[in-house]
Order: C-alpha cells, then sequence, then structure tokens
C-alpha cells in the first residue's frame, strides 16, 4: 500500500478506496474476471485477494453472470463490486442491470435493493483492441433507478468510489482509462467520500462554461488555458455525476457566463450533452448569448487504434467550438 | 480412442399416471406418509381452485394476463414443502403452490397478476428473501447462483432452489448459472419445468438435446429426470437434492417432465399451434387426478372429504379475492417512491 504522502494514479485510488473499504465493511464483495490473484487486468483490485479470499471472486468469463450473481448477493445483503473488464464487454449483462438490479426495489416495493458497484474502464485513447474504447455512459444514463458516476482524479475516484459502494442502489462506476495512470494527486486514505450527485467546478471563469467528464476533462481544462492567454475566462465544471445531472452547477454557471459547450467522447446523438442542451436550452433560454455547442465523437462506429485519435474531440476541435461560440456576441 | 466421460440421465417416478405405485412409499429415502400425500393433495386441489379463479378474473376483467399454472400443480407443492422456511425460493412465475407454501398469500399473487408491485412486496417472513415474480426468461437462474453465492460466503446451511421452464434453457443465462454453480460448488438447485411448450413452440424445436436435464452435465453438476406429474418422486428428489445442497454437496439441476394443459397466459390460445387430441391424451397424466386416484384406492380418501376440501378451499379463495379487489390502486406518488432508498435529483423534481 502507498504511504499516504506518496502521490498516485486514478487506478491506484480505485485500488486504496477498495482495500478502505473492504477492510472496513465486511459485506463488500469484489467480483469479476481476472480480479483475484492477477488484482485485474489494469491491477484495479490488486493485494484484495490475498487479504480477504473469501470475498474477492474470480468468476467464470459470463458479463450477465457477473451482473446477475451480484444481484443475487446484494438481496441477501452484501454489498458487490463487480468488475467489467472493460466497458465494451458490459453488453451481455445490459439485460440484468436494466432489468433487474435497477428496478428490484421498485418491483418489490422496497422489500429487496441492489447495493451494487458495476465498475468498468471507459473510454478511448489508448489504442487498445477492438471493442476496448467505448463511452456507453448515455445507455445506463437513460435507465431509470441507477445512478452513472464517471471519475475524473485519483481524489475522485476514491471518494466517489466508496460513496458508490455505500449508496444502497445501483451505480454504473465508468472509470476513464485513458487517465488511469496519467495524473498522480495525493490521495488521503481517510474513508471519506465525495457527494454522489453533485458537479465539480475545476476553474471558475465568466466568459464561458465548458462542461465534460472523465478523460474529455483535462482536454477542457488545457483549452481554458489556452483561451485565458486570450484573456478569456473559462469555467470548467466536470460533471462527474452522469446520473443525476447536477443541474444547479450548470444552470449558475451558464446564467453567469451565458455561453456553453459540452465536450463528450461519445458519440453525439442521444448523447449525455443532449439532456444538458436540452435542460440549458430550457431553463437559462434568457440566460444565453450564444448557441449551445457540443464537441463530441462522432455518429460512427468506435474506430479502431490506427485512426483513433481523428475521432475523439481534440483541444483543436474544442477550441474551434468554443472560439465559435464566442464570437456570436 | 480413450473414453473420458460417461453420460448417463436417470428418470423417477413413483407414482404412475394410472395411480400405480413402484415403490412402498414408505420406504424412500426420504419417506412419503399418507398424512403428507393428503397434505399434498389439499395443496393441490387448492392451488388448482385457485388458478382456475385467476383465469376467470382475467376474463371477467378483473385481472391482467395471467399465466396458468393448471396441469403443474405437484411440482409447486413439492417444492414447497421441501423448501425449509430458511431457504430461499427464485420462481420463474408458475408456482403457484410453492409461493402459497412459502407464505406468499392469494391476495399478493392476485394483485402482481392485476397489475401492482405490490404483489411482490410478500409479508409472510418465510418469503421475505424469496425473489419476486421473474419474467425475463432465465435470468432469474443467475440471482439464485448469486444468492446461493453469499450463503456459501457466510457458511450457512440453506439451500436455494430456482424454477425455469424448458424454453428457458436455451437462454445464455441458465447456462451460466449451471456453469458458475458447478464452479463453484453451489448450494443451489435448478428445477427445470418441462411443460413441453414454450408458448407455442414445442420441446422438441428448443433444443436437439435428447433431455434438459443433460445440459446440467456440460457443466459438470448431476442431473436427473423426475417425473412432474408424481408428487411422490418429485418430492424425494428434491428433498434429496435440497439436502444436498444444505449439506455443502453442490448443486443439482432436476428436470421435471409435465405438461402445460393450460394457453400459455390468458392472451394466448394454444388450439392455433396445440393439436387437439394431444392435450386430451396429456389430460390422462394429470397430476391431481392422478394422486386423488391414489388415495381413493387406499381408503385415505372419500366423496366427502372431497366436497369438505372444494368447499373451504373456495372459502378461502373467495376471501382473498376479495381482499384483492378491496385493495385500493397504489397513490400516484408511488411511482416514484421506490426507485432508489432516498429519491434523486430528477425523480424529487417529477414528484414535485
Amino acid at each position: 500500500m502507498t504511504s499516504p504522502s506518496a502521490p498516485i494514479t486514478l487506478v491506484e485510488a480505485v485500488n486504496q478506496a477498495l482495500h478502505y473499504e473492504m477492510s472496513q465493511d465486511k459485506d463488500v464483495i469484489v467480483l469479476g474476471e481476472d480480479v483475484g490473484i492477477n488484482g485485474g487486468v489494469f491491477r484495479a483490485t490488486i493485494g484484495l485477494h490475498e487479504k480477504y479470499p473469501d470475498r474477492v471472486l474470480d468468476t467464470p468469463l459470463a458479463e450477465s453472470m457477473i451482473a446477475g450473481l451480484s444481484i443475487g448477493l446484494s438481496v441477501q445483503g452484501l454489498k458487490p463490486v463487480a468488475e467489467f473488464q472493460f466497458e465494451g464487454f458490459i453488453y451481455p449483462a445490459f439485460n440484468q442491470i436494466i432489468s433487474h438490479a435497477s428496478r428490484m426495489r421498485n418491483r418489490t416495493r422496497g422489500r429487496l435493493h441492489c447495493p451494487i458497484v458495476f465498475r468498468a474502464p471507459f473510454g478511448g485513447g489508448i489504442h487498445a483492441p477492438e471493442h476496448h474504447s467505448e463511452s456507453p455512459e448515455a445507455f445506463f444514463a437513460h435507465i431509470p433507478g441507477i445512478r452513472v458516476v464517471i471519475p475524473s482524479s485519483p481524489a475522485k475516484a476514491y471518494g466517489l468510489l466508496l460513496a458508490a459502494i455505500r449508496d444502497p442502489d445501483p451505480v454504473v462506476f465508468f472509470e476513464p482509462k485513458r487517465i488511469y495512470r496519467k495524473i498522480k494527486q495525493i490521495v488521503p486514505d481517510h474513508g471519506k467520500a465525495l457527494p454522489l450527485d453533485k458537479a465539480f467546478v475545476l476553474k471558475a471563469g465568466h466568459d464561458i462554461t465548458l462542461v465534460s467528464w472523465g478523460a474529455m476533462v483535462y482536454e477542457t481544462l488545457e483549452c481554458a488555458k489556452l483561451l485565458a492567454q486570450e484573456n478569456i475566462s473559462a469555467e470548467v465544471i466536470d460533471l462527474a455525476s452522469i446520473k443525476p445531472i447536477d443541474k444547479q452547477t450548470i444552470f449558475d454557471s451558464v446564467r453567469k457566463t451565458g455561453r456553453l459547450v459540452i465536450i463528450h467522447e461519445a458519440p453525439r446523438t442521444c448523447g449525455v450533452g443532449a439532456e444538458i442542451a436540452a435542460l440549458v436550452a430550457q431553463h437559462c433560454f434568457h440566460d444565453l448569448t450564444a448557441p449551445i455547442t457540443r464537441v463530441t465523437g462522432y455518429d460512427i462506429i468506435v474506430p479502431y487504434a490506427q485512426l483513433e485519435k481523428e475521432a475523439m474531440p481534440s483541444v483543436e476541435k474544442m477550441m474551434a467550438a468554443i472560439k465559435q461560440t464566442l464570437e456570436i456576441l | 480412442m480413450v473414453k473420458v466421460n460417461n453420460a448417463e440421465i436417470e428418470y423417477y417416478q413413483y407414482l404412475n399416471a394410472d395411480a400405480v405405485a413402484s415403490v412402498d412409499f414408505s420406504t424412500l429415502h426420504p419417506s412419503v406418509s399418507h398424512e403428507q400425500l393428503l397434505d399434498y393433495y389439499r395443496t393441490m386441489v387448492s392451488t388448482r381452485l385457485f388458478d382456475a379463479k385467476a383465469v376467470s378474473l382475467q376474463r371477467t376483467g378483473q385481472m391482467g394476463t395471467y399465466p396458468s399454472c393448471l396441469g403443474q400443480e405437484a411440482i409447486g407443492t413439492a417444492i414447497g414443502y421441501g423448501l425449509h422456511p430458511e431457504d430461499v425460493f427464485v420462481t420463474y412465475y408458475r408456482d403457484i403452490a410453492a409461493q402459497l407454501l412459502r407464505g406468499v398469500t392469494m391476495t399478493e399473487i392476485m394483485l402482481y397478476w392485476g397489475g401492482s408491485e405490490q404483489g411482490n412486496n410478500y409479508q409472510a417472513s418465510m418469503a421475505l428473501q424469496d425473489l419476486p415474480h421473474c419474467v425475463p426468461m432465465a435470468s432469474q437462474c443467475l440471482h439464485a447462483a448469486g444468492v446461493a453465492s453469499a450463503i456459501k460466503i457466510r457458511q450457512q446451511k440453506r439451500a436455494v432452489l430456482v424454477t425455469c421452464g424448458d424454453g428457458a434453457t436455451s437462454e445464455g443465462d441458465f447456462y451460466e448459472a449451471m456453469n458458475v454453480a458447478g464452479t463453484w460448488h453451489l448450494p443451489l438447485v435448478f428445477v427445470v419445468i418441462n411443460n413441453q411448450w414454450a408458448i407455442s413452440v414445442p420441446r422438441s424445436h428448443q433444443t436437439a438435446a435428447k433431455t434438459l436435464a443433460q445440459k446440467a452435465l456440460a457443466a459438470g453438476i448431476p442431473g436427473e429426470q423426475v417425473d412432474g406429474n408424481d408428487v411422490v418422486a418429485l418430492q424425494t428428489r428434491l428433498s434429496l437434492a435440497l439436502e444436498k445442497a444444505r449439506n455443502g454437496e453442490g448443486p443439482t439441476v432436476i428436470e421435471a417432465i409435465t405438461y402445460r394443459m393450460a394457453d400459455h397466459t390468458t392472451a394466448d390460445d394454444a388450439s392455433r399451434y396445440r393439436d387437439k387430441k394431444e392435450l386430451d391424451s396429456m389430460k390422462k397424466t394429470c397430476p391431481v387426478a392422478r394422486l386423488k386416484k391414489y388415495l381413493e384406492s387406499h381408503q385415505l380418501w372419500s366423496e366427502e372429504k372431497e366436497n369438505q376440501l372444494l368447499q373451504s378451499s373456495a372459502e378461502k379463495i373467495n376471501q382473498a379475492v376479495k381482499a384483492y379487489l378491496e385493495t385500493p390502486v397504489e397513490s400516484v406518488e408511488s411511482l416514484f417512491a421506490f426507485h432508489t432508498a432516498v429519491p434523486t435529483l430528477n425523480i424529487s423534481e417529477e414528484l414535485s
């Protein structure tokens, strides 16, 4: 384990949160493919199996099963933290998540409920094989009865994962794998959770609001830095909670800046950006100076590694959209 | 060539369709007494009467679509009597007798099929941990494996029993559940209720496998066939499998062979795809008539007792129907009340 003073990466922060919560709560169970002795393909679960051999379960290779088992474990009062090895492999589990995990509480009028965390590495940009670079957050945000959370830093990964495990209902927890090891922070292992339905203002500003989440937060901050060189003050919001959306933080910002650019890796049509745009259009119509703009992945199939970069929102594409938004007076 | 595996599937029947016993029930392990047989018979009759009432409630517009369990009463009865209170029952949706024996009320069952989630909020202590009706095929098999995993992690001496139909054995979740149950040696009993029809698709079109029980062998667990209309064989084989599970001796798959004497649901018309001759001939295998005949031939039953049972069952059912019909529709607020422990921002806004 890392000493409290050493900075750690996002994936190490996930690991630290799992260690912390398993040490505090004997009901927490970790399950998934290769999560045991191997410590997970990204090492997110490293060291857990040695400490808790009966509570860290290497499952057979079947994603629907991982979700279905989690439901059965959770209705017995355990708190499963299920790992899907990559977000692109979560789809076989969709039926279990949408038909059961998300609605067990409602279907039984509160008699049974499913305190499950469905973890998965998420997003593109690491030159991975096919089906390893997807951004499916909108599918899950559309499901009533679950939360969707995406941390953007080691500290947020630690605090939000603790909150997700402690939440009495299912949480889909997507970990941006592009920044799994990109940044390091000192993350005290104090066991304090972050709120599950709050967006974070990463940088205050008054000329334009930039909303993003996951790994795209870093390109967004880079844009803010470039804008600052031109004396343009951008406010950067890390959405963090994809469902429910912390509307107030976004509205407060847009009411101040009058301009909004939303950035996400996922395809544009019916993406989470569309929901944010609709909310802002309805509630901040008179505060808007310029049309709301989205910089997103294209409506195309996630490309394989060679052309991956072309399909992702880049600082250049974002700056072009931001400039266009700023030009409208 | 070296033979690396032998696969054999056994079929159990102790009371045949003509009500002839092939063994002395008192010598079975576990044995089945006359008193038990009388209990089973009463449960089966009462279930059949309730089932008929449920169909008529649907036909008269007082309940929603309902899947009749006509012809399958013996399986639910054996499950209900085989389970211990601390065990967990994971139902599909045609297990009325088992649910009633777990303490789920007729009113709750009617509320469910009448269109209210309240019907899944079982109040009986025995059913508190039982899972609700499960409509998406075979998905419940994985929940059962999860419950069984929890029991195993906590080193408890409890068993889990899950039911599914013959059609559900074509689903991936069925295989995934058997596979993990075998790998992890889970305290889980699968009861495949092979009623020969998955809506309009006959068992022969579902799989080329000769038996459904043999699917267990691929998962490394024992599978067997039982006459699903023979409550004696069911009771014995289920009890053994459940005891094995409780003792940490692993899972079992039991294919209970029965016949869906009704339409798939009240929304179905089986005459479109099923030969009436087949139905007529299968009626001769009826589990209720079979047991009655056996009881009568052993002077354990009489017309007088039959009439008393019919009357007392009808009274109980009528009371439950009254309670169902008098249960008020939940408030509109209830639509929003049970999504998460604490309503999320978007839900509370919609509510307000």
